[in-house]
């Protein structure tokens, strides 16, 4: 099966320092990858790379069989969708956060219709027609995680989406985020610090350290990885500080 | 202190009277600054929202020279702008020395680095992810900048209201390359300098006060148009 997202050889610096040196990473269809590993390890890096926003000093990006090149890399971008950690809502209403990327798209009849059908499965529709920078931290994630699945993505890319929000409303927000993945069949790609995210979400779990790869399997094999199984233990929105014998990642 | 209610009430009296000379000197200090903001606004704001996103060879130049723009003496412009002007100098075969044209070509000078200054400013002070997600999004380049220009409309509009306010107010630059030709590039600060040196106080005074309702009347409307973008 054809990767729906590949990168080969890629290698992203900054300055002199190595931030991704990677071989060969792809993301097949209908799979929900999580990337985790300590601070700096990047996991960031490779998705804003993944999604078209940073080109890697070199190597090749693939969507599908094609390659990715400045040339169409906003086509390739157009049938993505991106959810940061912060909500990163325009000083708009949320309906009009939510059409936002459907019309920057092109898309203009019945968008208005899509983004509150989205609205209403993240639970936000009644703030429509209110101004997104007055939304709490929860409700302006529900709000960017709808603009995300409005844009019906080829992949959804996640950088912690889930990290700056208070544990309760993180955990039910996790179980909508799941059922609404799990209907729509959407690919995505999720960075995290969060095991439980990892258990609940991932059907393929990647660490990376240093820039590499460093191990690849599903959650479950992860969680016993004599490395790496310190990730799943007790480290549920904290920072991974020490390998599992005990030495600083 | 008699002076300052003698000079309000002057001012009134001469606004009220419908004074053709007062009128005349009003209405060209509004086009002579309102022309250079509208300029400085159309080169300034590309210029910070690129300054400020870019990255390119030479941009801390650039940026450096912008900053230390933001505090041109009018006076050093207005001189600069006559030696170009000058019957003989560089620029001198279009006769604009002691015009109001070569008054909004300094204006703009004085202006445009605090519009663009201001503009790089509120930009930066976006998330720099903000600008990922509106790429993100799907934006092309100009989408984007049109997007961002939206993001940072406050911080615009206060930089217009600084450009306006330094410009309506300086008297250095207008009076070397206008002349305060009476009657022809005579604006108000020129004016208010010329009343005190004939020791005309109250008539000074009165222009003051005219100045200052025609600077805070542009800015006041400027503000409400901020507030009220602010509640969207």
């Amino acid at each position: 099966m054809t990767p729906l997202l590949a990168v080969k050889d890629i290698v992203v610096r900054r300055g002199r320092r190595f931030c991704l040196k990677i071989d060969e990473f792809c993301v097949r269809p209908q799979e929900v990858v999580a990337l985790i590993g300590p601070n700096g390890a990047g996991k960031s890096t490779l998705l804003t790379t993944l999604a078209c926003l940073t080109p890697p000093d070199s190597g090749t990006v693939f969507f599908g069989s094609e390659k990715v090149t400045k040339k169409n890399a906003l086509t390739v971008r157009r049938k993505l969708a991106v959810v940061f950690q912060e909500p990163l809502l325009l000083d708009n209403t949320v309906l009009e956060n939510t059409v936002l990327g459907l019309r920057l798209r092109g898309q203009k009849q019945g968008a208005e219709d899509k983004a509150r059908i989205w609205l209403k499965r993240f639970g936000v529709d009644h703030l429509a027609g209110q101004n997104a920078l007055t939304l709490s931290g929860g409700e302006a994630q529900r709000a960017s995680l709808a603009r995300a699945f409005a844009l019906e993505p080829k992949v959804l890319l996640l950088d912690e989406p889930f990290a700056s929000i208070d544990v309760i409303s993180r955990t039910a927000l996790i179980d909508e985020f799941k059922s609404v993945l799990e209907s729509t069949g959407t690919t995505a790609v999720l960075v995290t610090h969060d095991f439980y995210e990892v258990q609940a979400l991932a059907s393929r779990t990647v660490v990376l350290d240093q820039g590499t790869i460093q191990a690849e399997g599903t959650p479950a094999e992860i969680a016993v990885h004599k490395t790496w199984g310190g990730l799943s233990k007790g480290v549920s929105a904290t920072t991974i500080t020490n390998r599992v014998d005990g030495s600083r990642l | 202190m008699d002076f300052i209610g003698q000079g309000f009430i002057k001012a009134l009296q001469l606004l009220l009277s419908g004074d053709k000379e007062v009128y005349s000197i009003a209405l060209l200090t509004i086009k002579v600054s309102g022309t250079a903001t509208l300029i400085s606004l159309i080169l300034g704001v590309p210029m910070g929202l690129y300054f400020a996103v870019a990255r390119f060879r030479g941009r801390e130049f650039m940026v450096g020279a912008v900053n230390a723009g933001m505090g041109l003496p009018p006076t050093v412009v207005g001189l600069w702008v006559a030696l170009f002007f000058w019957r003989r100098g560089p620029l001198g075969f279009l006769g604009l020395m002691y015009t109001p044209a070569a008054m909004v070509i300094a204006q703009t000078i004085i202006a445009l680095p605090l519009v663009a200054g201001l503009t790089m400013s509120a930009v930066q002070q976006l998330s720099p992810k903000l600008r990922l997600q509106i790429l993100a999004l799907g934006a092309s380049p100009l989408q984007f900048w049109w997007l961002i220009l939206h993001e940072v409309r406050l911080g615009v509009l206060a930089a217009v209201m600084a450009g306006f306010g330094r410009v309506i107010a300086e008297v250095g630059a207008s009076m070397a390359v206008g002349g305060n030709v009476r009657w022809y590039s005579r604006v108000l600060t020129t004016s208010i300098v010329l009343e005190v040196n004939k020791g005309n106080f109250s008539l000074a005074l009165a222009l003051s006060f005219i100045l200052l309702f025609i600077s805070y009347g542009v800015t006041y409307w400027l503000t409400v148009l901020q507030q009220r973008r602010r509640q969207v």
